[in-house]
């Protein structure tokens, strides 16, 4: 990453805002609502709990150790996402109409969305910070091999293709990993254990769990 | 560029509500020099309360129908630029939807410049609670169901799988979701998706205008000549007024 250290860090840590006064502008602003009767405090506890415990990547990694132990639902979620996730109960917004890409040894699907922050929230949750921050949006679409194997550490072999997709319309996409050898044993349960939200954004694979390989 | 009259709060700056930049600093796809990939181990959903708070606030607006979301990703794009790159992901939020209630009189600037006065004047005190079980169902149903923007139209496709496709090199001000990397560009349709409603109408309210959605996929080199990494695809989703055959 020497080659990137003339360029300051565009984001953490170089906030010029203090936290406190966002925090008095956002506490104003919802008192402004909550007394218009415009919002309810209610309301906003409830979405926030749903998105920080309900809605997560682990209803991903569900999704994707279910199509690893069955063909047919693979096939389903390659070709109909909405109705596979349905399958399991899982949808919603930002995931009206969600398309699922497959890695295979020859084929890496990578995610990103560089005009804002577009996520499939359904089964991935709401994105980290560094999805949604200008570095990854800036350079996944340019120079996506040199950006896994720097910011990621995922070195993709020569021969291997790498697709790209920028979220820039309704499609919500995300990846369905390779399922790492030495797995063939285990429960839906315990694979979903192995699924990170890296895999299934494609800037990381599914490493095989300690112990076995 | 044009400001309003009244910042509300110190450090919220933005242009005037209606057609921002044409070609925003939003549009990062390409961009270079912008450092290294920051991960956070364990990054938490949200990192304080005032970004919970900011969160909910927005889906129980934007929920309610006080703007919509295209309206709501062009009000961040005409953040100033300065402030884009340097702030906070959910002070993007609040910016945008502050920005939005002000713009379609909601609330008012003077408003929100008096109670963010009050609240500095007495920290302590907690924001008045209201429940509404209503509102509060009815928005986890949305967040659960999702509102999709897909809308008929009478107008078939206009290309197929397979058509080799150009870009347009337009620069229409306002809103819009053809990003700069790839206009004035040739690929190839790889797939034909359902249409949806347009956002670059769509988010200055002059109608929904449903087009097809097209996955457009280009060489890098297409797009990044000789320096383009080797063996490389860019899929990039397009409404059918962005494109022409090629």
């Amino acid at each position: 990453m020497s080659s990137q250290a003339e360029s300051p860090p565009p984001v953490a840590g170089t906030f010029p805002q203090p936290e406190e006064d966002i925090a008095v502008r956002a506490k104003a602003l919802e008192a402004l609502l909550v007394e218009k009767g415009l919002v309810s405090t209610d309301a906003i506890d409830q979405l926030v709990s749903a998105y920080e415990n309900d809605i997560g990547p682990m209803l991903g990694a569900k999704v994707v150790a279910r199509a690893w132990a069955d063909p047919a639902f693979k096939e389903l979620l390659l070709t109909d996402s909405n109705a596979a996730c349905r399958q399991l109960g899982i949808g919603g917004m930002q995931g009206e109409h969600m398309r699922v890409l497959e890695n295979t040894p020859q084929v890496h699907h990578v995610v990103v969305c560089t005009l804002c922050s577009c996520y499939p929230w359904p089964v991935l949750g709401l994105p980290p910070n560094w999805y949604k921050y200008p570095a990854y949006r800036s350079k996944m679409t340019r120079e996506p091999r040199r950006a896994l194997r720097e910011d990621f550490g995922l070195e993709l072999d020569d021969s291997v293709e790498v697709k790209v997709w920028d979220s820039s319309a309704e499609i919500r996409y995300w990846v369905l990993p390779q399922r790492p050898a030495g797995t063939e044993g285990m429960s839906e349960q315990e694979l979903a254990g192995l699924v990170t939200r890296e895999a299934m954004i494609g800037v990381a694979e599914v490493e095989a769990p300690s112990g076995r390989s | 560029m044009r400001r309003r009259a009244a910042e509300p709060e110190p450090g919220c700056r933005w242009a005037a509500e209606g057609v921002g930049p044409v070609d925003g600093v939003h549009d990062l796809g390409g961009v270079q020099g912008l450092g290294a990939v920051e991960r956070e181990e364990n990054e938490p959903v949200f990192h304080s309360d005032w970004e919970r708070r900011v969160f909910g606030m927005m889906l129980a607006t934007l929920g309610q129908g006080s703007y919509n979301l295209d309206e709501f990703r062009h009000a961040i794009e005409r953040m100033n630029p300065v402030d884009y790159l340097s702030s906070r992901y959910y002070e993007h939020w609040l910016h945008s939807m502050q920005a939005n209630l002000i713009a379609h009189g909601v609330i008012s600037a003077e408003e929100v410049a008096e109670k963010a006065a009050q609240v500095r004047r007495d920290p302590g005190a907690a924001v008045p609670t209201r429940a509404d079980p209503e509102l509060a169902s009815t928005l986890l149903g949305l967040a659960r169901q999702g509102a999709s923007t897909a809308m008929e139209t009478d107008a078939s496709p206009r290309f197929a799988a397979g058509d080799k496709v150009r870009t347009r090199n337009i620069h229409p001000p306002g809103h819009t979701r053809l990003p700069r990397y790839v206009r004035g560009r040739a690929g190839v349709v790889d797939h034909v998706y359902p249409s949806f409603v347009f956002p670059d109408t769509n988010a200055h309210r002059r109608g929904e205008h449903p087009q097809h959605v097209y996955s457009v996929r280009f060489p890098a080199s297409e797009l990044w000549g000789e320096d383009a990494e080797p063996g490389e695809e860019i899929y990039v989703d397009l409404w059918e007024s962005y494109l022409e055959p090629a």
